[in-house]
């Protein structure tokens, strides 16, 4: 079952929002003269949803980054679970167990749903090349554990009906949710979502809210979002984070941000 | 008390299961694919779960004669729920569990029922929204968990944990269970289905073990079913065919029933299963034939042709070589070269590879559809009954099978129909009662025992019956001519770019048609012409459609102008209807038929102006969302007129 899953994160009663799992201090990131990110601290809480937002270009994805070792800021500390990271690859980060979507969806399309989840299991899978390539014994029991796991990701995600069916095949809203089942699969304790809702329809956007809200509460999963589609921000989020130019212009619940004159400034424009 | 089971004869479904699991406890009985595997289930695991939940509702109280209502997709822990009410002679009330919150109310309340199990949270939360009109209500068993952690009402209970309560109940008192086994008899009420409601309030139908045994047992015998068949449980469980095929005659054939992964795998696990055993209404036979047809119209020009040559080859002998006719040997070989390289990879596509005998009903099935299926080696066949007489009056008999009829009366079965045409039937698979509805049971069962269907027909000269129309629907036009609408939509309803099609003309000059057209089929045919469109509703406008749509209702006129019954009821004028029509809307039953008075007078503005001889007719309509939000639709409808055919056969008819 996929409560096995979520045990150890989550107590009866659902979840409550805990320490600080992330902290992201001062941080700057520049390419050559151009400044991504100047001076921003935040934190995410464990098993709470939070939310990027910012008009186009203010860096959101560049922070998201950041956060699973893709890019390594020139200035500031960031404290994973109260461990000061050093050195830090995507590799490293999923192995913490930081997963991650993307804003242009990052699949195989040659690969069936079934397969392309599997692979977010590649971190867990310990037999060597030779093991999986005679596939017997410890290599065949191990690969049966896997498919269960990802079996209960089917079942989660509702996707039971396309689980043969190649990727490439299936309509972008339906793309989108096997990515999030292959970042599922891993069972991250934190899960980066890049645009989760980019580009769907009304129906669509609902059921993609229901599963983070979903995945949130029964695994305990802390969320990290990013997401131009306000009212789903305001409706799911614990706490928001705004960003524009680069820099940090608004942080707190959905209700503060939303007044927050900066914020109201940066989205409808000012005359300066 | 285990001498008394053995005693008594197998005349209740406890009674059957129990047997089942002491003669083949090992059989599968059902599989239920989950987590992508086939799970399968024993009859001796089968009978040990049915224990345990039965114990567990008497735990709860439920007693002798108590109502449980059952709502959900076909889940073995469903099934078994069922046969865990009878142990105890409770009545199982099936409800459809695609209706909305409201409609369960009316069913909840009309069966009084203070115990439910459902399926899962969607259920649940339907549950809870009407509690305060249903309190009666005492307890909620829900089968599935997901979600279901932050619900802390009271009247909420896992099946689990009643599995588990009733386990132990089981232990401590193991002659419980027997005992109340045993206390059932052959004319208790084992099940209550309700009808869809084409016309008023859904009535409660009460039916015994002993009916639905019966009907079983002269299905069993009469396509010699046995305890090898498998079929595929994917039909509504409130609906009385699915009780009929995937309860009564498992549990008396002791064959295996499948649970598909969800709705929307049922192809796939179709497929998987190879049923040899088979139920569809013509609308799943005729998408899977529009999937298959799509799909050839995309396939390389070698295939496409090669499919269309045994095509040719299957119409001409398939249908005979099935029933065992003489057909030469060239036509044979031919056939024999087609089943390899076409029919036999095409069955196994379709997942009808092994299938022996499958069965339609429930609407009309088309004739070209009927032969396709058919001729590539399918024995496809039609039977007819109702909810009252479980689903069981005329069956095809193999090698004897006809178009346009619904076949003879089955094992057990009295058919004769009354002055006015309407079919009456007597039989031990008749209803009991209507439930608390003494004067509607009376006025359905007249004084010498025979049940009154409703529906018109007759006899051909080989004593098949015809069915034409509801009895009540025969209307008359204002010149005298029969007017059977249903006969007539049926036919346009053939037409493959046709969905659902409504007439009128009763009391009138002439008919006219209310038109759906079938968006995929019409869309397909718009992609390939290069047309472009936003929807139905756009689709539906335009000209090019407008025209498709008139040549279809013209053969239709032109075959109606031969039969001299039928040549007055040909279609003047038409119009296409802006949107689909939808059960949510309240325009089709749940069972998808047409509820004709009520689109009659949902859009009057329409038939006024199909017989006021306008050019087109505005209309605005309210719709309602599958969440439950209502918007507007407005159109302006075009109106256009259809070339009528003299009579070919007027001598005669005059």
């Amino acid at each position: 079952m996929m409560n096995d899953m979520a045990q150890d994160a989550t107590a009866e009663g659902g979840r409550r929002i805990g320490e600080v799992i992330l902290d992201l201090q001062h941080i700057s990131l520049s390419f050559g003269g151009v400044n991504a990110l100047t001076d921003i601290s935040f934190d995410v809480r464990e098993h709470e949803i939070r939310s990027i937002i910012g008009p186009n270009g203010a860096g959101k994805s560049s922070m998201l980054n950041v956060m699973n070792g893709v890019y390594h800021p020139q200035k500031g500390n960031i404290l994973f679970r109260g461990e000061p990271r050093q050195k830090m690859d995507p590799h490293t980060a999923a192995a913490q167990g930081i997963a991650r979507t993307f804003q242009n969806i990052a699949l195989f399309k040659g690969m069936t749903v079934l397969d392309n989840i599997m692979t977010g299991r590649n971190l867990k899978m310990k037999c060597n090349l030779l093991e999986h390539a005679l596939f017997w014994g410890k290599a065949q029991r191990e690969e049966i554990e896997h498919r269960k796991k990802v079996e209960d990701v089917i079942d989660f995600l509702e996707i039971q009906s396309i689980r043969k069916t190649p990727v490439g095949r299936l309509p972008y809203g339906l793309q989108k949710r096997v990515e999030l089942g292959r970042a599922l699969a891993a069972e991250p304790t934190l899960l980066l979502l890049d645009e989760p809702m980019a580009g769907m329809n009304v129906e669509e956007k609902q059921d993609m809210c229901r599963f983070i809200l979903d995945v949130n509460d029964q695994f305990g999963t802390t969320i990290v979002l990013i997401e131009h589609d306000m009212g789903v921000v305001m409706d799911i989020s614990d706490r928001v984070v705004v960003l524009d130019y680069g820099k940090k212009i608004g942080d707190g619940p959905p209700d503060e941000v939303k007044n927050n004159a900066d914020v109201i400034a940066a989205y409808l424009g000012t005359s300066h | 008390m285990s001498d008394t089971h053995g005693q008594t004869g197998l005349d209740t479904f406890p009674r059957l299961l129990m047997q089942h699991a002491k003669l083949r406890p090992n059989r599968p009985a059902m599989r239920e694919k989950a987590y992508g595997i086939w799970q399968t289930y024993t009859w001796a695991q089968v009978a040990e779960s049915v224990r345990a939940i039965a114990c567990g509702l008497a735990e709860l109280g439920f007693k002798r004669g108590d109502r449980l209502a059952i709502i959900g997709d076909n889940r073995p822990r469903l099934y078994w729920s069922v046969a865990a009410c009878q142990c105890l002679g409770g009545i199982p009330v099936m409800l459809y569990q695609d209706a909305v919150a409201q409609e369960m109310a009316y069913v909840l309340q009309d069966a009084e029922i203070r115990f439910a199990v459902v399926e899962d949270q969607e259920q649940v939360d339907k549950m809870l929204e009407i509690r305060d009109e249903v309190p009666l209500l005492e307890r909620v068993i829900y089968d599935e968990a997901r979600g279901m952690r932050h619900y802390t009402q009271t009247l909420l209970m896992g099946l689990d944990e009643l599995q588990e309560m009733g386990r132990i109940h089981d232990r401590n008192q193991s002659d419980f269970l027997d005992g109340e086994v045993a206390k059932g008899a052959s004319d208790d009420i084992s099940i209550m289905l309700y009808t869809s409601g084409t016309t008023g309030k859904p009535k409660g139908v009460c039916q015994t073990h002993g009916a639905f045994i019966a009907a079983a047992q002269g299905g069993v015998q009469f396509d010699k079913l046995t305890d090898q068949e498998d079929i595929l449980s994917y039909l509504p469980m409130a609906w009385v065919g699915d009780h009929l095929f995937s309860f009564a005659q498992a549990m008396l054939a002791g064959f295996t029933i499948n649970c598909p992964e969800s709705g929307e795998t049922v192809m796939t696990d179709l497929r998987e299963i190879g049923p040899t055993y088979y139920f569809a209404p013509p609308r799943v036979f005729e998408n899977l034939l529009t999937q298959v047809m799509i799909r050839m119209e995309d396939a390389g020009a070698i295939k496409r042709k090669m499919f269309h040559h045994f095509m040719e080859v299957s119409r001409r002998c398939g249908a005979d070589i099935l029933d065992g006719k003489s057909v030469s040997a060239g036509d044979r070989f031919q056939y024999w070269l087609g089943n390899l390289m076409v029919y036999g990879p095409l069955k196994n596509v379709l997942g009808m590879s092994r299938i022996r005998v499958a069965y339609t009903a429930g609407a009309a099935i088309g004739p070209d559809l009927f032969r396709f299926y058919r001729s590539i080696g399918v024995n496809l066949k039609q039977l007819y009954g109702q909810t009252e007489t479980c689903a069981y009056v005329c069956l095809q008999p193999d090698g004897e099978i006809k178009l346009d009829s619904v076949g003879k009366p089955a094992p057990f079965v009295e058919v004769k129909l009354a002055d006015n045409g309407e079919i009456l039937v007597k039989g031990p698979m008749l209803l009991k009662t209507y439930y608390k509805r003494p004067d509607a049971t009376a006025e359905s069962i007249n004084a010498d025992g025979y049940f009154m269907t409703g529906d018109a027909g007759f006899f051909d000269e080989d004593g098949h019956l015809k069915i034409i129309d509801r009895a009540k629907d025969v209307g008359k036009l204002n010149d005298g001519s029969m007017f059977a609408p249903n006969y007539i939509e049926n036919k346009l309803k053939f037409f493959q770019h046709i969905k659902e099609a409504v007439t009128f003309g009763n009391g009138r000059d002439f008919v006219t048609a209310f038109i759906n057209i079938d968006l995929e089929a019409v869309g397909n045919w718009a992609e390939r012409k290069g047309m472009g469109y936003s929807g139905y509703t756009d689709l539906a406008a335009q000209d090019a459609v407008y025209e498709l749509i008139r040549e279809g209702i013209e053969t239709v006129n032109a075959d109606l102008a031969t039969d001299p019954r039928m040549s007055g009821s040909q279609i003047k004028r038409f119009l296409i209807l802006h949107k689909e029509l939808d059960a949510d809307d309240g325009e089709l039953t749940r069972t998808r038929k047409v509820r004709r008075n009520f689109v009659a007078e949902r859009y009057q503005v329409l038939v006024e102006g199909l017989y006021a001889g306008k050019k087109s007719q505005y209309i605005e309509t309210q719709v309602k969302y599958e969440d439950g939000r209502t918007g507007k639709i407005s159109a302006d409808l075009r109106i256009e007129e259809v070339k009528t055919f003299t009579p070919q056969a007027t001598k005669q008819a005059a």
